[in-house]
């Protein structure tokens, strides 16, 4: 067990699933020689050759349309999308091939494919270089999608997705890449997908929430010490969606606030109330309260933090909801 | 001894023709069928067909070798009869049965047929290139002798996956063939409202990619270009562009009633750039020989009708297989 950064992490583990499965390979922009924007693909080229971590030109339809044509031959890539914005010319390779060549070849073709992406606001960058696309993955069928909040959570998710035999897409808190440090299991470590995390226990109100916006709700959660008793559930895994950790959790508070930083028409937070609607309403004490980004462009730095959830904003809504 | 057939100037033996222009009848008689059927009511949706461009699908089809893999379009049909799908898979799958080469899931502008290296048709114009590219990179990286074509018309030229793929091809130099069956309307646009320029081949020099033209109503010729195509890829010399012209001597889909173009313009197309009319011209066969081919191909084509009216209609439940391993 070492202390590893966020990015720290996902680096061990592409390492380690590079070695494991000589059919993985990792490409993107900027991958090889510069081993990332980021440093998350620091040391592949060396370790495991040109071949395997490939440096591709600023194209990102052609990146995961080649990856699928890479599957289509038995190949496991890992596409890295530079910046959650970037993915958006992808989207027609995602939606119109990915997601939907397994279904619509009756099962013959397998497609495991990670596409991993740093995500989200909170580091002072322009618009376009800070946005939660989540939603428009998660409503894509065929594909999966994790978002780890914690270093050993970003390394064993990903190592899930490379191992799964569907489109898996990562979504990494790029605001902790190098801010949070945590415990991360040595060698080979797999966090499997679709199971959610209860990242502090709680017994008056469940503040649901995934990456960035986990050690965001444990803030929100130390502030509001001695007025509430409160849970907070980390999704880890968007789909497939561990449903039974969040009935089983508002079963036992009984009231629900869902943090996303993402705008708020149609994101994620909208599916976790419209589940709690159909399938734990006698369990609810009051309404399912989000606390969300708003539905404009991810705003410049000077705006931000007023765009950005906060542990005020998600207190709020906590004392709100108590309030009911 | 056996008997050894004189072979034309660049030309295939006359055995070798007569297998061709079955081929291209197949498809032309598969089309044919599949038109009467939509207008009569039996099959749903949209449907294209690439009557006119059988020589390309059959000539480009045939060359290929064992391994070797291909995407198509959204007018497919012919390029999985050319590679050998059987007509009753395809014909089931136009009417939605489990029978169908794509379980009835496909429909005909996703048919696969993974056995034979079909990787897909798609209905997104330009979506079978990238694809490809990525398999043809998949061989270069197992130093496997296989060559990965996309088919792909002129109005994918203007998309920009077709330029994506193409870049990374030649960057990488993929053993890939990028086929375009230039017949000359995007959907309904004519070509002088939809490119820029003339010679589609230009499209590849801005690439540094290596192009060849061919005549796509004359099988021969495409068989004999694809067949030099596939040898530079596969030799590692990096991708080919290989650009047909061809006609599709029919509307976009079935019904279209193609303000674009003169009655005059298509009846003179007919008459003139019809590649089965091209290859009859050349075949030492009597009029008996020739109406025995078509018999044999009506009778499968009629076959694969009562086979796919005979298949399995899929369940409601079952479409919810198969979206996840």
């Amino acid at each position: 067990m070492g202390e590893l950064t966020l990015v720290e992490a996902i680096n061990d583990a592409l390492h380690h699933e590079l070695a494991r499965d000589p059919n993985v390979l990792v490409m993107g922009e900027d991958v090889g020689l510069v081993g990332g924007v980021f440093r998350a693909t620091a040391g592949l080229r060396e370790t495991f050759g040109e071949d395997r971590c490939i440096d591709t030109p600023l194209a990102e339809a052609g990146i995961l349309g080649t990856a699928v044509g890479l599957c289509m031959a038995g190949w496991r890539p890992v596409c890295e999308m530079q910046y959650d914005a970037f993915s958006y010319p992808c989207l027609d390779q995602l939606i119109n091939h990915v997601g939907r060549y397994r279904w619509r070849s009756g099962g013959k073709m397998e497609f495991p494919i990670t596409v991993r992406m740093p995500y989200g606001g909170g580091v002072r960058a322009p618009e376009l270089h800070d946005d939660s696309p989540e939603a428009y993955y998660v409503h894509t069928p065929g594909v999966k999608v994790a978002i780890p909040s914690t270093p050993a959570d970003a390394k064993g998710l990903l190592a899930a997705a490379i191992r799964d035999p569907d489109p898996v897409v990562i979504f990494e808190p790029k605001l902790h890449y190098r801010t949070m440090r945590g415990s991360v299991p040595d060698g080979e470590y797999v966090v499997p997908l679709g199971r959610a995390r209860v990242a502090r226990e709680g017994s008056d109100v469940t503040v649901v929430a995934y990456g960035a916006m986990v050690p965001l709700a444990e803030q929100a959660a130390s502030a509001l010490a001695g007025e509430a008793s409160v849970e907070v559930l980390d999704l880890r895994t968007l789909k497939p969606l561990d449903e039974d950790a969040l009935l089983a959790s508002v079963a036992k508070t009984g009231r629900v606030v869902v943090v996303q930083e993402a705008p708020r028409t149609c994101g994620y937070a909208a599916e976790v109330a419209a589940i709690l609607a159909e399938k734990a309403i006698l369990d609810l004490h009051g309404p399912v309260l989000r606390v969300t980004g708003y539905d404009v462009p991810y705003p410049y730095w000077k705006l931000e933090d007023a765009y950005m959830p906060s542990v005020a904003r998600v207190a709020d809504a906590v004392r709100r909801l108590l309030a009911f | 001894m056996a008997k050894v057939e004189p072979r034309r100037r660049g030309g295939v033996s006359q055995e070798r023709l007569r297998g061709l222009y079955r081929e291209m009848l197949l498809i032309r008689r598969f089309e044919e069928k599949v038109e009467e059927r939509f207008r009569a009511g039996d099959l749903s949706g949209f449907l294209h067909v690439a009557i006119g461009q059988e020589a390309v699908a059959v000539g480009v089809c045939q060359a290929l070798a064992d391994g070797d893999v291909f995407a198509s379009t959204h007018r497919a049909h012919g390029h999985a009869l050319a590679r050998g799908m059987h007509p009753n898979a395809l014909m089931a799958e136009l009417y939605g049965k489990l029978e169908g080469c794509s379980h009835g899931y496909g429909g005909s502008m996703h048919l696969y047929d993974v056995e034979i290296g079909f990787l897909g048709a798609n209905a997104v114009v330009g979506g079978g290139l990238p694809a490809m590219t990525g398999a043809a990179l998949a061989f270069k990286l197992r130093k496997e002798p296989r060559v990965a074509v996309a088919f792909f018309g002129d109005g994918a030229t203007n998309i920009g996956t077709f330029h994506e793929s193409l870049n990374l091809g030649q960057l990488w130099q993929l053993p890939a063939v990028y086929v375009c069956e230039n017949n000359h309307y995007a959907e309904s646009t004519p070509a002088e409202q939809q490119l820029p320029i003339k010679d589609l081949a230009k499209r590849a020099v801005a690439f540094g990619m290596h192009s060849m033209k061919v005549d796509g109503q004359d099988v021969e010729e495409v068989l004999r270009t694809a067949g030099r195509a596939l040898e530079y890829a596969r030799s590692g010399k990096g991708p080919v562009f290989l650009l047909c012209e061809t006609y599709r001597l029919v509307g976009h889909y079935v019904g279209d009633p193609q303000v674009y173009r003169s009655k005059e313009e298509l009846h003179e197309l007919r008459e003139t750039q019809d590649p089965l009319d091209h290859t009859r011209a050349k075949l030492d066969l009597s009029d008996d020989e020739l109406a025995s081919i078509d018999h044999e191909v009506e009778e499968l084509v009629e076959a694969s009708v009562e086979f796919a009216k005979a298949g399995t209609d899929p369940r409601p439940e079952d479409a919810l297989n198969n979206i996840y391993a």
